[in-house]
């Protein structure tokens, strides 16, 4: 009876998991700035084309859309990092675990911080 | 007599058929792709470094200074383009940012579409959609104009215009 492969150092554990978040979160951006480089072209449209538009990513309900948004891109920027830090520094390999626990806790302080700032901006009564 | 073991890909040894020079088949720089994958790859982490920059400073400058998103109208983008530094900044991150995409999906695309002319295909539309954006993000930099008028001359309301 075949049983379940057994854990690798690799399969399961922190390194693939991060490289399935690196790569949802990167799509998700991808997409985002499709739309986003379009939005901003309607500048080229007219004044009120264009401040209508952006006037739909200041309610309340698209605010945690953004906060999601950049905790996707503060993710991707700081596991880049450690990825680069993989790939170019000598003991990359070595501290891959150590560093993506500092990307996840450097993480959270920066989301924290941006989504009280943000959130408040946004339900604070404009 | 000691042995000295060479690494099978150290290149030592040269010149003896087989005593150590990298098997073509082995290569990682074959002769018809060229360094192409090597060349994105490295494009990826340096393209990266600097958009962390760039990205960071647009969030910032964008989202939490003053009134953050509250302040974004066609006056701010205005008020932002009339700086070169800015225009330069915001054409930086588009390039950047849409080839790095770009790059990341048709990774992607290699590693989920199995058929042929799937990933031919996924491909074709993905370079499609970023020639369109980056072309249309360009002009939309260089052609900005915070006074916009209609075909009769007339400025549109919104827009900024010298005093008469």
């Amino acid at each position: 009876m075949p049983t379940k492969p057994a854990g690798t150092l690799y399969r399961g554990r922190e390194g693939m998991w991060s490289w399935v978040g690196h790569r949802i979160t990167g799509v998700v951006i991808f997409f985002f700035l499709l739309v986003h480089v379009l939005d901003t072209s309607l500048v080229r449209v007219s004044p009120e084309a264009y401040t209508a538009v952006i006037g739909a990513y200041k309610n309340p309900l698209m605010a945690l859309g953004e906060t999601g948004l950049v905790a996707a891109i503060v993710f991707h920027a700081f596991n880049g990092l450690r990825i680069i830090a993989v790939d170019f520094w000598k003991k990359g390999a070595k501290y891959q675990r150590q560093m993506l626990w500092t990307v996840l806790i450097l993480w959270v302080i920066v989301m924290v911080g941006f989504s009280i700032r943000h959130l408040s901006l946004a339900f604070g009564g404009h | 007599m000691t042995a000295t073991i060479q690494s099978p890909r150290s290149g030592k040894d040269g010149g003896k058929p087989g005593a150590g020079l990298i098997a073509p088949k082995y290569r990682r720089s074959g002769a018809s792709k060229g360094n192409f994958e090597m060349a994105a790859w490295l494009f990826m982490r340096l393209s990266g470094v600097v958009l962390v920059v760039l990205i960071f400073g647009h969030l910032f400058v964008n989202l939490l200074v003053g009134e953050g998103i509250h302040a974004i109208d066609f006056g701010f983008v205005a008020g932002k383009w009339a700086d070169p530094f800015w225009q330069f900044w915001d054409l930086a991150m588009l390039w950047l940012a849409m080839l790095h995409g770009t790059n990341g999906v048709r990774t992607i695309i290699n590693d989920y579409a199995e058929k042929d002319s799937t990933r031919f295909w996924l491909k074709i539309v993905l370079y499609a959609a970023t020639t369109v954006i980056i072309i249309l993000g360009t002009l939309v930099i260089f052609t900005f104009n915070p006074c916009p008028v209609d075909v009769n001359g007339v400025p549109l309301p919104g827009g900024f215009c010298p005093a008469a």
